[in-house]
């Protein structure tokens, strides 16, 4: 990468950062509770951009995943214990149902594992409705405390949102060196060609496996922070819909991209309420963009912009001389 | 025993209707690799063609069946595929997946913005009289179900085995690749695929929706059952999702017997999920050839 | 000397075609393998049934004297096994370097140490050392894409060498490859055989080639072994001469 482009994704990144830091101050309690709520879809949005983008699977039950954390996170803190205790497990929990229900699926065929997944979300949200003894059926789960920070309580909005933006920093972190790590170049190679990779080693089945189990797992952690942020949960946000939403968000955004989570849940959180003017009808218009969107350029906005400043990049670059093939003499 | 009999009955026409849903979904996979998951998005949607034939046009109910059928055989059939297909299918598989969710959304979301969120009333294709069946009360009703379904279900055989295009389109089905080489009008076939399916949908709209009210989330529930019924009967074949189906009929009408209300939607669920761990190809599908 | 590959009796029928009927043959440590045969021989389904990439229909294949018969592609490379494609197959997202890491990495530690270890596995000597020998120097760090497709198919050559394999299997290695290039992978494949040791096996429809390559040579038609031996004795065979002229 030229130090040009390098210089100005540091300075627009910091510029960003900033900016998230120091939004809370400008906004009222529901903008902060959106921004947060922005944050930890992200965290969801990165997981299964690991188990779509990464590993090229389609997962429909990233929803069901941060239903079990926030379950998970909602039933430990109302009864005294700390979150610390609900990310693990959340997380080890996701992730075992996420290698549970990826073995079988994608020993088989590759497309089965969006109907084991699908089959999944619909019978934990079953679960969640009708267990009343461990979650509350249609009741919830109410007085979901804020979480203790070594002493610390996070009431305020704007505190509980930077705890938030950390664990989103942290996870984004994680990824980072999960994809400049050997097992991203493996899912480079599984995800561009599958078949080469194998004759190569790569163990495509373990690592796609990991992927969705990672991505499971992130999901958790998602719920975990969300069951605190809202206070009060009910079956009615961990349907399918949650799902479905999550997976158009890593599509419109871009999968596969590292950022494309970020802007696939901006996009997601904050479109119902800039329509509200027409929100009666905002389901309606989104799902015509994305198919739209996806005919366009299936990799996202992030894909549709890349692409735009390649061809801009080639249309302004100078002629090549062709490779110098003749250097290579026996 | 009557209990026995009327709720055998009762599966074998909800599995009839579940056997039409899933043949169309497996004819799609096979000619075209085209998962659609707005399938059960294509069951809800006809029956409000036929009611707006009937309460906008005043047409009586079986031609508003018909018109149902056609306008659905355009729309759902040739629109889909020229509209959304097509375009896509150059990007693979699995964005085109992602574009038929985006596709129920856009649909159940149509339906409850432009006609209506409350549960329409829509009419049956029989009195409510039973029928005595070995001592059993029958509906009528499901006996004129089973009677349509399976006569819809021999007529696509016979025009699959008995005629030319017919064996046109399964040849295309099995190896398109291998079909085009024959001689084989293959995109003429794909489109006979598409529409096949947007015709089956429509039939079992008309007959399933009497029971459940015509509404617009009828299709996340027929949705998921179609993919069952296609995976569990076997997925590369147009008799597996025939025996899906009515296999699945049958088994989600006794769990409503004899299971607890709430979990009764859940015995299919697990009925996929054990047959992709112990026989992924289906009951009647032949395991596939590893291409990795 | 060594058998490092026993194939026997291995058929593969997709109905009521026998793409490859009852063959058998051996590869020795250290030598060149040419196959040739006219198309519809069943040559590249003779590879992808020993490479796993398809399950034979009967035979067995041993590799070392162990039994690796339908063992997953990937498996089989771990056990020593490479090979390149006949539709070129690099990873055009990736440097050349980063394809070449990519083609050992899976052979150095296990997954967890991928995860938390170097970012290169510590494979960037290797990978190094290969580009020096294929003579990739100058176009390192560029995207493979941008390569030609002479460049494509040394890199794929040398990301079949890359693990140190004990056998490698190449399709078509001169498909598509002009005169000076042609020259330079043969010049390369030689060196590699001679220096390393590798033991190969090459499938190709290029006649000079594989005649100038290989030191012995099956013939293959409709499926079956109609020929074997070095390469003057092949040439001069009457059935070979029919099964490419009877075509």
């Amino acid at each position: 990468m030229s130090r040009s482009r390098l210089l100005f994704g540091t300075l627009a990144g910091l510029i960003i950062v900033a900016g998230l830091i120091a939004a809370p101050f400008g906004l009222k309690p529901y903008g902060i509770y959106i921004l947060t709520l922005w944050a930890v879809t992200t965290i969801a949005a990165i997981g299964l951009n690991l188990t779509l983008g990464y590993a090229g699977q389609v997962s429909l039950a990233q929803g069901a995943f941060v239903g079990i954390g926030a379950y998970a996170a909602a039933l430990l803190t109302t009864k005294g214990w700390p979150l610390g205790a609900a990310y693990l497990v959340a997380g080890v929990s996701c992730f075992g149902i996420g290698w549970l229900l990826g073995y079988p699926a994608l020993r088989v065929q590759h497309h089965y594992l969006a109907f084991v997944t699908l089959a999944f979300a619909t019978l934990a949200y079953l679960v969640f409705r009708n267990e009343e003894w461990i979650t509350g059926g249609i009741y919830g789960l109410s007085n979901i405390p804020r979480p203790n920070l070594f002493g610390y309580l996070l009431r305020t909005p704007r505190d509980f949102y930077y705890f938030c933006l950390a664990n989103l920093a942290l996870v984004s972190l994680a990824a980072w060196w999960l994809i400049r790590s050997p097992w991203g170049r493996a899912f480079v190679a599984l995800r561009e060609n599958p078949v080469r990779a194998l004759s190569l080693g790569v163990d495509t089945r373990r690592y796609t496996l990991m992927a969705f189990a990672l991505g499971a797992g992130l999901g958790g952690i998602s719920g975990v922070l969300y069951a605190p942020l809202v206070q009060y949960i009910d079956p009615t946000p961990f349907s399918l819909l949650l799902s479905l939403n999550l997976l158009l968000m890593v599509i419109v955004g871009g999968s596969g991209y590292f950022f494309g989570p970020f802007l696939g849940a901006m996009i997601a959180v904050l479109l119902p309420e800039w329509l509200q003017a027409a929100s009666k009808y905002y389901l309606f218009y989104y799902a015509a963009f994305v198919m739209v969107l996806l005919i366009v350029s299936p990799s996202g906005i992030i894909g549709f912009f890349e692409r735009r400043l390649a061809a801009a990049r080639k249309a302004a670059a100078p002629p090549v001389p062709p490779m110098a093939e003749a250097k290579v003499a026996p | 025993m009557a209990d026995f009999i009327q709720l055998l009955v009762a599966g074998l026409a909800t599995g009839g209707i579940y056997a039409l849903v899933a043949i169309g979904f497996t004819l799609l996979w096979q000619t075209s690799q085209t998962i659609n998951f707005a399938q059960g998005e294509f069951v809800m949607l006809p029956a409000f063609f036929m009611l707006t034939a009937m309460s906008v046009f005043a047409v009586p109910f079986w031609g508003a069946v018909a018109i149902g059928i056609v306008v659905s055989a355009i729309v759902l059939g040739v629109l889909f595929k020229r509209l959304l297909v097509d375009p896509m299918l150059r990007h693979g598989v699995l964005p085109l997946a992602i574009a038929t969710m985006a596709l129920a959304l856009f649909l159940k979301e149509a339906v409850k913005d432009f006609y209506s969120a409350e549960a329409q009333p829509f009419p049956p294709l029989a009195a409510a009289t039973n029928v005595s069946i070995f001592g059993a009360a029958v509906a009528l009703q499901s006996l004129i179900v089973v009677a349509i379904a399976v006569s819809a279900v021999v007529a696509l055989q016979l025009f699959l085995n008995r005629t030319q295009t017919g064996r046109r389109m399964q040849a295309t089905a099995q190896n398109p690749t291998v079909a085009r080489i024959l001689g084989i009008p293959v995109e003429r076939m794909i489109m006979l695929a598409f529409v096949t399916n947007a015709v089956l949908a429509a039939l079992a709209s008309a007959l399933v929706t009497p029971i459940y009210l015509a509404k617009f989330s009828n299709g996340e529930y027929l949705g998921i059952a179609a993919f069952i019924a296609a995976i569990v009967g076997g997925f590369n074949q147009v008799r597996g999702a025939i025996v899906g189906g009515l296999l699945l009929g049958v088994i989600d009408n006794f769990a409503a017997a004899y299971l607890s209300a709430q979990y009764r939607a859940a015995l299919p669920l697990v009925l996929l999920i054990v047959v992709i761990l112990f026989r992924p190809q289906g009951l009647l599908g032949r395991v596939e050839e590893r291409t990795v | 000397m060594t058998t490092v590959l026993e194939v026997r009796d291995l058929s593969k029928h997709f109905g009521g075609i026998h793409a490859v009927n009852s063959v058998s043959f051996d590869v020795n440590e250290g030598e060149i393998l040419g196959i040739i045969g006219p198309n519809g021989s069943g040559k590249s389904t003779l590879f992808n049934c020993i490479l796993g990439q398809l399950h034979p229909s009967s035979g067995e294949v041993r590799l070392d004297g162990r039994a690796v018969t339908g063992m997953r592609p990937c498996d089989l490379n771990r056990l020593g096994v490479s090979r390149t494609f006949q539709l070129l197959q690099v990873f055009p997202e990736l440097t050349v370097r980063e394809n070449l890491i990519l083609a050992a990495q899976e052979h150095r530690g296990s997954m967890v140490s991928r995860l938390f270890g170097a970012r290169d596995a510590g494979l960037s000597g290797d990978a190094d050392r290969m580009i020096e020998f294929f003579r990739l120097a100058h176009v390192a760090d560029e995207k493979a894409g941008a390569l030609s497709y002479g460049q494509q198919k040394l890199l794929d050559a040398a990301m079949a060498f890359m693990a140190g394999p004990r056998l490698v299997l190449l399709d078509e290695p001169a498909g598509g490859v002009n005169l000076t290039m042609l020259a330079n992978l043969r010049d390369r494949l030689e060196a590699i055989n001679r220096e390393e040791g590798a033991t190969f096996v090459v499938i190709e429809h290029n006649m000079e080639f594989v005649m100038a390559l290989c030191s012995r040579i099956v013939v293959l038609a409709e499926g079956r072994i109609i020929a074997e031996g070095n390469p003057a004795d092949v040439r001069r065979d009457p059935k070979v001469m029919e099964a490419y002229l009877g075509h």
